[in-house]
């Protein structure tokens, strides 16, 4: 067991209030939201936040000066013979690095939704929504936390558990509209794909659990790699077994092929939503599984190609449907996929270090680009809230509910020349953009590049499978970039958009600062000369992971992705930007790639692929359970006819008409007639005749003496 | 001497005759002479065992059975006029107001 | 067959005879002298029992009084044969069957008491004008509770007769 805390002026102690404080700021948002404003409502929601990134960073600090894996128990939980589960937080390396993470970001996202869920809360005429969004948010920024400093696995799949249902509810949380404020079941339905498609890979991560259990003995992170080596030797087919099947839940929360098909439905969140949840944190907890569990990935090289394969795969084939799309959350929804791809497929090759430095600046720069795009929205829907309410204060209640024509405010194609009316929203835009597309000296590039290293050093085919979808990553991020915020506008509302207010930008800001220092984190060696303070991170986490890999800029590597994102940015700017696209014009990639381009804007059908292979004989099969084997068979039959006709028959015909009419009440009745008629037989006897009675008198005699005589 | 039994079997005759008369005659001054039929019936029994006893409580009984038939008879014979004042008839047959 | 034995079953065949007619005659005056008849001969039986003051009591008060009320209640009703009504159709065969069954018990508790030796044979010394006596002795000394309170019982009867018989003024007749 690691040693416990016993070191003095250090803050492990404090590892619990990461996730009581979140809890606390939504147990009073709860009890006293509804008295409190909207302002305090959110601010209180991000102080706890704010409180939770205090402790990471106290925490970070305390790894600083104490860089051994500190362990913190916090509560008994199940005890039953062998299995032993605590609830103890884990303080190590890799945990605070998400901790930081998901709560620096996370902070930054719930001052900016103040500001955006006040907007759009009145544009879609609902003020009472805005206290349950905080109190969800914090409800997630908790789970997160319980999923990244549990220090078992069990430990991990609450936190797991916690984050999808979180990802449920913030998703479905205009349950009853879709994303353009028509009433609906569409969003209620985005959160169910969503809940599912996680729901299966749960279901592979269960049985990895339990497998784990089996063979280890333990669920304890320590415990388990402990014995490692030993079952690795004695049976190799438990690890392979294990890891796969937590891939599979890898695949569900972190959207690899073939479960990613939730992330692009979950863009009919609030933009909030989709920044904190979908981009930076839930998504990258498959990652985070993936890197914790090194020691087990490890073992088995086949296991790690087919991770990287997978990884790459979706990197690319996410990429390539982004090029095709046009609205704007959806782009960066693929993207994420795309990037995610990266991540895993560099946590496959067992470049760790890589995979969390790639989720810690892809976290900045696509929170950024989210956050940023919601902006826009916003500012599409000011512009239109002016053209049909003329120019008034857009902050009218009752204000959205008038959208009664379909006017779609994401839609790239109803955007451009937003430069001009959303300075501000337009250059921190571009800066997310640069990072994403891996251009030097920006975050991605460092980050991206070493993922590129290590692929090109001992897997090939990833390699190349990633710098492809390098180059869509650039292609498709210009694209977006001209078609929103260069050319003429193409729609009056475009013309008309508004910028956003401060609170909304000034995270922004943040993020695009970090964006482009990100680099920072981790930065390599340049041309065989270290600077000091480069492998930051690599030096850092390696107090976890074991050994660490120093990264080091390779020229041709560098200098190759650089060369492809230059030439995508080229290629966008020669279809998209050099010609401003008119209003209704089709996508001018659409007749040189035809039946291409027809199936990266439908997503390669993947969606209407599983719709017929499973949902629907899913939903057939059910339909069939429900309407013949329980209405039709159970119902009908069973109890109406089986059941209630035979409880009715017992009581209405045998057991009123035979044993109660029949029975009883001839019993009873009986009773009175033959008592009527004794009694009239009897009252024969009484006729008043003195010789009746005489005779009556002598029998009595002869009887008695009878009696006497035979005695 | 003839044996008490025969006086025994005659008072069991008589008074078997008796009662036959009590059940068989509807004219209630016949009835009423069948009962004292029957008692006398009974006195003789009484005669017949006190003599075998060699006693004389057996007279004395008849004695006074004597007595209370006597005192039987008239109060009866006036309730049988009684009733023949307002039912103008001595058919015990026709008496059945306590039929029911 | 000694002289006892013939008086006796002549008397006896007078006794049941005179009964049968009481009971089968039609005219109630008929029926009276049919019973006084049977009396008469009880009376003698009495004599034959040794209890000559019973016997002559039992002429005295019975035939002589107790018949002549009933002659007198007879004449005074009406002696016509009363018409069978139709009520109590199976009286009379149910009586016979009774009175058959009767006779049988009493006939068969006589036969076993005789059989059993409980009937002796009496003895010849209480034929005597003394037994009155002795007799009175008992009654007066014994029996005299039962005595007075006859008296008494004569009285009630008496009184009896005649509140039921009287007639009030103005009552109808």
């Amino acid at each position: 067991m690691m040693p416990m805390v016993t070191t003095s002026g250090l803050f492990f102690s404090l590892v619990p209030l990461i996730v009581f404080f979140p809890v606390i700021g939504l147990l009073i948002n709860i009890i006293f939201g509804g008295r409190m404003g909207e302002k305090v409502v959110g601010t209180i929601a991000s102080l706890a936040a704010g409180a939770a990134f205090v402790v990471s960073a106290l925490l970070a600090y305390s790894l600083a000066m104490h860089p051994e894996t500190v362990i913190v128990p916090f509560a008994e939980w199940i005890h039953i013979g062998a299995l032993q589960i605590d609830w103890a937080f884990r303080v190590d390396t890799l945990s605070v690095t998400m901790m930081l993470v998901v709560s620096g970001v996370g902070t930054l996202i719930h001052i900016y939704a103040i500001g955006y869920m006040h907007e759009d809360v009145r544009f879609k005429g609902d003020v009472s929504r805005y206290r349950r969004f905080f109190v969800f948010l914090n409800l997630f920024i908790a789970m997160m936390m319980i999923l990244v400093s549990g220090d078992s696995y069990m430990m991990l799949f609450v936190g797991w558990e916690g984050v999808g249902l979180c990802s449920f509810l913030l998703i479905g949380f205009w349950y009853d509209m879709d994303t353009l404020g028509r009433p609906s079941f569409a969003n209620a339905n985005a959160a169910k794909k969503a809940f599912i498609a996680n729901r299966v890979g749960d279901f592979g991560f269960v049985i990895a659990g339990l497998i784990i259990f089996w063979a280890f003995g333990s669920f304890q992170f320590d415990q388990v790699f402990a014995k490692v080596p030993e079952i690795a030797a004695a049976m190799p087919w438990v690890i392979v077994a294990v890891t796969l099947l937590m891939l599979v839940g890898v695949a569900g929360k972190s959207a690899q092929i073939p479960l990613f098909v939730w992330l692009p439905d979950a863009m009919a969140g609030p933009t909030p939503v989709s920044a904190l949840i979908h981009a930076a944190t839930m998504v990258t907890a498959g990652v985070y599984l993936i890197v914790r569990s090194a020691p087990l990935y490890s073992v088995n090289h086949s296991v790690q190609y087919f991770v990287a394969t997978l990884g790459a795969a979706t990197a690319l084939f996410a990429a390539t449907i982004a090029a095709g799309q046009y609205d704007i959350k959806k782009v960066l929804a693929y993207s994420t996929i795309s990037q995610l791809g990266f991540m895993v497929a560099a946590a496959g090759m067992g470049a760790y270090t890589a995979a969390i430095f790639h989720l810690a600046t892809h976290a900045f720069f696509k929170a950024l680009l989210f956050l940023d795009a919601g902006s826009i929205i916003l500012g599409m829907e000011r512009g239109h809230h002016h053209l049909v309410h003329g120019h008034g204060d857009p902050h009218d209640a009752g204000a959205g509910t008038h959208n009664a024509e379909v006017f779609d405010p994401g839609d790239m194609r109803n955007m451009g020349g937003l430069r001009d009316k959303m300075k501000v929203s337009y250059w921190l835009y571009l800066i997310g953009a640069l990072a994403l597309a891996g251009i030097f000296p920006l975050a991605g590039f460092w980050s991206k590049d070493e993922i590129l290293l290590e692929a090109s050093r001992n897997y090939p085919h990833v390699y190349w499978m990633l710098i492809i979808a390098a180059f869509f990553t650039a292609f498709y991020m210009g694209r977006q970039v001209w078609m929103v915020f260069f050319g003429k506008p193409r729609t009056e509302v475009a013309a008309h958009a508004e910028e956003s207010p401060k609170i909304m930008t000034v995270p922004l800001m943040v993020l695009a600062s970090l964006s482009v220092l990100g680099g920072l984190l981790n930065m390599a060696t340049i041309l065989g000369f270290t600077l000091p303070g480069s492998h930051l991170l690599a030096e850092w986490l390696g107090h976890s992971l074991g050994e660490a890999e120093a990264g080091e800029l390779n020229l041709i590597v560098a200098g190759l992705s650089t060369v492809f994102a230059l030439l995508a940015i080229y290629f966008s700017w020669l279809i998209y930007g050099r010609k401003s696209i008119e209003t209704g014009q089709l996508d001018p990639l659409k007749k040189p790639l035809g039946p291409v381009f027809f199936g990266m804007e439908n997503k390669w059908f993947i969606d209407e692929a599983y719709q017929f292979l499973f949902i629907n004989p899913y939903r057939s099969i059910s339909k069939f359970l429900a309407d013949k084997v329980d209405w039709a068979f159970w119902h009908d039959w069973f109890h109406d006819r089986v059941i209630a006709g035979g409880y009715n028959w017992i009581t209405t015909i045998l057991l009123d008409q035979y044993v109660d009419q029949r029975g009883i009440d001839a019993l009873a009745n009986g009773l009175g007639t033959g008592t009527k008629r004794l009694s009239t037989v009897m009252r024969a006897w009484q006729n008043g005749l003195v010789r009746t009675y005489a005779l009556t008198v002598l029998v009595g005699v002869i009887v008695i003496l009878g009696y006497l005589i035979l005695k | 001497m003839v044996p008490v039994s025969y006086y025994l079997a005659i008072s069991g005759i008589l008074f078997t005759l008796g009662a036959m008369g009590v059940l068989i005659r509807r004219n209630a001054l016949v009835i009423f002479m069948s009962i004292e039929l029957m008692l006398n019936a009974g006195n003789l029994a009484f005669v017949a065992f006190a003599r075998m006893h060699n006693t004389f409580s057996g007279q004395l009984f008849v004695f006074f059975v004597m007595t209370v038939a006597a005192a039987e008879v008239a109060v009866g014979l006036a309730l049988i006029v009684a009733i023949f004042r307002t039912k103008n008839s001595i058919n015990v047959d026709q008496m059945s107001s306590l039929k029911g | 067959m000694t002289l006892d034995m013939i008086v006796f079953l002549v008397l006896a065949a007078v006794a049941v005879a005179s009964a049968i007619g009481m009971l089968l005659s039609r005219n109630a005056i008929y029926a009276a002298l049919y019973l006084v008849m049977n009396f008469m001969s009880v009376a003698i039986f009495y004599l034959l029992l040794g209890a000559p003051f019973i016997a002559l009591s039992q002429v005295t008060v019975y035939a002589g009084a107790i018949m002549v009320l009933f002659l007198f209640v007879v004449m005074l009703l009406g002696t016509e044969a009363l018409v069978p009504t139709g009520v109590l159709p199976y009286q009379r065969n149910t009586a016979f069957v009774l009175g058959g069954l009767l006779v049988v018990e009493i006939g068969y508790w006589i036969w076993r008491g005789a059989m059993t030796g409980l009937i002796p044979l009496p003895s010849s010394e209480l034929n005597s004008m003394e037994s009155v006596q002795a007799m009175s002795k008992m009654l007066f000394s014994q029996y005299l509770l039962p005595f007075e309170v006859t008296s008494v019982l004569l009285l009630v009867a008496m009184i009896g007769a005649i509140i039921l018989t009287i007639r009030q003024k103005g009552e109808r007749g």
